[in-house]
């Protein structure tokens, strides 16, 4: 009803060379709004597979796919790339920033091929900057920038679109502690805020943080769960340039 | 669909971030564009020279007169050995066609020599001595700039009177008022009577006015028999007459000749026109194959383009994955790489036009000619094609990445 997401018996298969890969084999997961889900698994479990499905980077063999009650399963190539401009926001492990734009272009582009208008753009750009806390780097590069930083660039890049889910992969993997509890922060804000929030990691730490953990082994749920003991960070998240 | 005039902004941004980042490479790869844009301007410039030569020459020979020769300057329906071993064209003939002729305004006998010309201790060798009637000025539309032509008495009893050419006087009397002076003229003495106006050249080649007239009748004693080849120049008195006049003067020439009704006419009537048929089939040619071959240049220019372009997918393979996963489409890679090929081969264009351009002058001070704006406009366009056709296989490819496999590419 008013799930977000709708995962509807999901598999996808890989041919690799004679041998049939089952990257999924039969997953159904239902994702209310403003639910924090973490998806684990070793490698090779398939979560990076799901990540892609769920964030229509890739679509699936079988099985249905509905993004707030759209079937997204069948869709094609640029009707997927919309989908993707608007109703997700992808936060990398590597950041995936575009080395040579600045801050504020970086964060803009998602808006430039949604077809916004350039005085609309930057004042939405300019919020979404301001909300992680990098409006004195705005005309930075992300090489001047630490990976702290780099990060929160692609959040704000997550953020401005106002998209339905954020689809985080790994995102404090090459982040030292620190900094990494730093972007979880934020994310465990955003959430307060009313964001839906999926999150992909091996790491138990991480998924603390999330109400809810989806362990895959072999394609397959092993585990769905809520999480009782949620590591909360009390701390402010305030500015932490 | 709806066209974002800021994805094109983005899509040139994009194209001239990426020639700027990688400089050397970009200058490389435009210098093939820039060959071939320099070569195919300068082929198309110096086309134009030639046809504004051929046209310039051309006007001087006059479109209301015949050419009565043994040659024919048309197509080669006659076979050049047939035309060779023609009786020549004699004076004979020029005097019946001037006898007998109704549509006639002028006739003009006229051949020539080479010989040295003197005045006291300077002298001109080489100097087109060009035997002739009276009516010169009439039938080749040359004029004088002071002094006079000969008068029909003087030309008929073959004075030992002379007009010459500007750059004979120029060379003979450089300080010094030629009129009334006496040259020789391969030894023979020769008074001059007037000075050309300065004519150049025809067809860029031989100088009209390195030459000296004199009475054909004296001519035939001093420099060449009564029996040689002559050329015959008949103005008619319409150029709407101009067909009528030349079937006058076969059949005159024909009397003349003393042709039998079944013997092939043994000369020809020239006119402006059939040379002009004649260079445009030339002229066309040698446009087309010169531009073929120029046209070569760019088109190894677009591979090289193509080339680099399809090294500058594979290295940003990991950028468009990222601007797929935020939301691009298809076009909109299409478009910025199809944009950063054809801004290349723009600028190479535009290079290359800056680089003709000079050379164009330097041609032109031996082929007048300038390059028409037309080539600069289809040059420009040219490499915007070239850019855009050989950018696209390689933007195609970019467009089609699977987003997954390019956030993967390492």
């Amino acid at each position: 009803m008013s799930s977000i997401i709708q995962l509807t018996n999901i598999t996808k298969f890989y041919q690799v060379g004679e041998e049939k890969v089952h990257a999924l084999d039969g997953v159904s997961i239902q994702i209310q709004k403003n639910e924090y889900v973490a998806i684990m698994g070793p490698s090779g479990s398939g979560k990076s597979t799901l990540m892609n499905i769920i964030g229509c980077l890739d679509t699936p063999t079988s099985g249905l796919y509905e993004l707030n009650n759209t079937n997204v399963s069948d869709m094609n190539d640029n009707q997927l790339a919309k989908i993707r401009n608007k109703e997700i926001g992808f936060v990398f492990q590597t950041f995936n920033l575009l080395a040579r734009s600045d801050v504020l272009h970086n964060v803009e582009l998602p808006l430039i091929y949604g077809g916004i208008g350039s005085l609309e753009r930057k004042k939405l750009a300019r919020a979404a900057i301001e909300r992680v806390g990098l409006t004195d780097r705005i005309h930075h590069k992300p090489n001047e920038l630490s990976g702290g930083q780099r990060q929160r660039v692609s959040i704000a890049r997550a953020l401005v679109t106002q998209p339905s889910i954020l689809l985080a992969d790994e995102p404090t993997g090459n982040l030292d502690t620190k900094t990494g509890d730093e972007i979880m922060m934020l994310f465990d804000t955003l959430h307060k805020e009313g964001n839906t929030i999926i999150l992909v990691t091996h790491e138990d730490d991480i998924a603390l943080h999330a109400h809810r953990r989806i362990r895959l082994r072999d394609g397959k749920i092993e585990v769905d769960e809520p999480i009782k003991n949620r590591k909360v960070i009390t701390r402010p998240t305030t500015v932490m340039a | 669909m709806k066209f974002a005039f800021d994805e094109f902004k983005e899509g040139m941004a994009i194209a001239f971030a990426a020639i700027r980042a990688n400089k050397m490479r970009s200058v490389l790869t435009t210098l093939g564009i820039v060959i071939g844009i320099v070569s195919v301007t300068l082929m198309g410039t110096a086309i134009e020279g030639l046809d504004r030569a051929f046209n310039k020459s051309i006007a001087s020979l006059g479109s209301d007169v015949l050419y009565v020769q043994k040659w024919s300057w048309g197509n080669h329906n006659d076979d050049w050995w047939i035309m060779k071993n023609r009786r020549n064209v004699r004076i004979k003939q020029a005097k019946d066609i001037e006898k007998y002729s109704e549509y006639a305004q002028a006739v003009n006998p006229a051949t020539g020599a080479r010989r040295s010309v003197t005045y006291g201790q300077k002298l001109v060798e080489n100097v087109v001595i060009i035997g002739t009637g009276a009516y010169w000025l009439e039938t080749s539309g040359s004029t004088v700039a002071f002094g006079r032509f000969f008068t029909p008495i003087e030309a008929d009893g073959g004075r030992p009177v002379c007009t010459i050419g500007s750059e004979v006087a120029a060379n003979l009397f450089p300080n010094e008022n030629p009129i009334g002076k006496n040259i020789k003229i391969g030894g023979y003495a020769y008074q001059v009577l007037g000075v050309f106006d300065k004519q150049g050249s025809f067809l860029g080649l031989e100088s009209l006015d390195n030459r000296v007239y004199v009475p054909i009748n004296r001519f035939f004693q001093e420099f060449m028999s009564q029996r040689s080849d002559l050329q015959i120049m008949v103005k008619a008195k319409s150029v709407e007459e101009l067909d009528n006049t030349k079937e006058e003067i076969r059949g005159i020439l024909r009397r003349s000749r003393g042709l039998k009704p079944k013997d092939q006419d043994d000369f020809a009537i020239n006119q402006q026109e059939m040379l002009i048929q004649t260079f445009n089939t030339i002229g066309g040619v040698i446009a087309a194959v010169g531009l073929f071959i120029t046209g070569m240049s760019l088109f190894v220019g677009g591979i090289g383009i193509m080339n680099i372009m399809f090294v500058s997918v594979t290295e940003r393979t990991r950028e468009i994955g990222i601007r797929k996963a935020i939301g691009a489409p298809r076009r909109t890679i299409l478009l910025q790489f199809l944009m950063e090929s054809a801004a290349l081969c723009l600028i190479g264009g535009i290079i290359g036009i800056i680089i003709a351009f000079p050379i164009s002058l330097i041609i032109d001070t031996f082929l007048p000619t300038a390059m028409p704006l037309s080539v600069v406009f289809i040059a420009l366009l040219v490499s915007i094609i070239v850019g855009v056709v050989s950018g696209f296989l390689p933007a195609y490819r970019a467009s089609r990445l699977d987003p997954v496999d390019a956030l993967r590419y390492e």
